[in-house]
């Protein structure tokens, strides 16, 4: 299984912390959000190809052609405000 | 160099901080704390939370330490940062880093905290009389990150 993450405004907006994906047909994380729309609703994908939005693959910086396995972490979350 | 790093709740001692940074062969110390403010965007502020990806915000931050170390010559560095429910006036960050020089300690400084505000996974969401809301990255932040970029092309 592919595990997908939501953090801090993501996570309000999407009203989920997360979910585990079945992996077969995924690639990259284009596939990823075409699997979250069609199970969890089609504004799942309006929000997560955002301009604003980032992903990381196993807590490395990528993007929505980034190739995804299975057992790979998935994270989507807003741009960051630390410090 | 010797690098610590630490994702915690719990408030910090900069005193003993500072202290860890000394060792043979230091000229000087240089720290940055960053405290949560009263006052933002003209509201008043009463809590700030603090919310990070673990494990992938650690990694972050020793990348930050390890492009200053590689710029500057450091013989120590410390980034401190708190998660969690803050309050005004309270630490939520500390950077620290030593040399034998001084000037290598005030760019290294500055360098990682202009970072740690662009390229690590931290999130603030504010809390305020009317409610609250999370945060949007400072163009500012961002632009003196780029400035950084462009002193060293």
């Amino acid at each position: 299984m592919i595990e997908v993450v939501f953090f801090a405004s993501l996570r309000e907006d999407l009203g989920s912390s997360g979910f585990k994906i079945d992996p077969s047909g995924i690639n990259n994380i284009n596939d990823v959000i075409d699997s979250l729309a069609s199970a969890q609703g089609t504004h799942f994908k309006d929000i997560l190809i955002g301009d604003n939005i980032l992903v990381a693959i196993n807590q490395e910086m990528g993007d929505v052609d980034t190739t995804v396995n299975d057992e790979d972490e998935v994270a989507f979350f807003p741009p960051v405000t630390g410090g | 160099m010797n690098i610590r790093i630490s994702v915690q709740e719990q408030a910090f001692d900069a005193g003993a901080e500072i202290a860890l940074l000394k060792s043979s062969g230091v000229g000087g110390i240089n720290v940055f704390v960053g405290v949560v403010r009263e006052m933002n965007e003209g509201d008043s502020v009463s809590g700030l939370f603090l919310e990070h990806y673990p494990g992938m915000t650690e990694k972050q931050i020793k990348t930050i330490i390890d492009e200053a170390g590689a710029r500057w010559d450091l013989q120590s560095a410390t980034v401190i940062h708190r998660v969690g429910q803050l309050h005004p006036d309270d630490e939520i960050v500390f950077v620290g880093v030593s040399s034998a020089h001084r000037g290598d300690t005030f760019d290294a400084c500055e360098f990682i905290i202009d970072f740690l505000k662009t390229r690590a996974a931290f999130w603030k969401k504010e809390t305020f009389s009317e409610g609250d809301r999370w945060l949007e990255t400072r163009k500012s932040d961002l632009k003196t990150a780029e400035n950084w970029a462009a002193k060293f092309e």
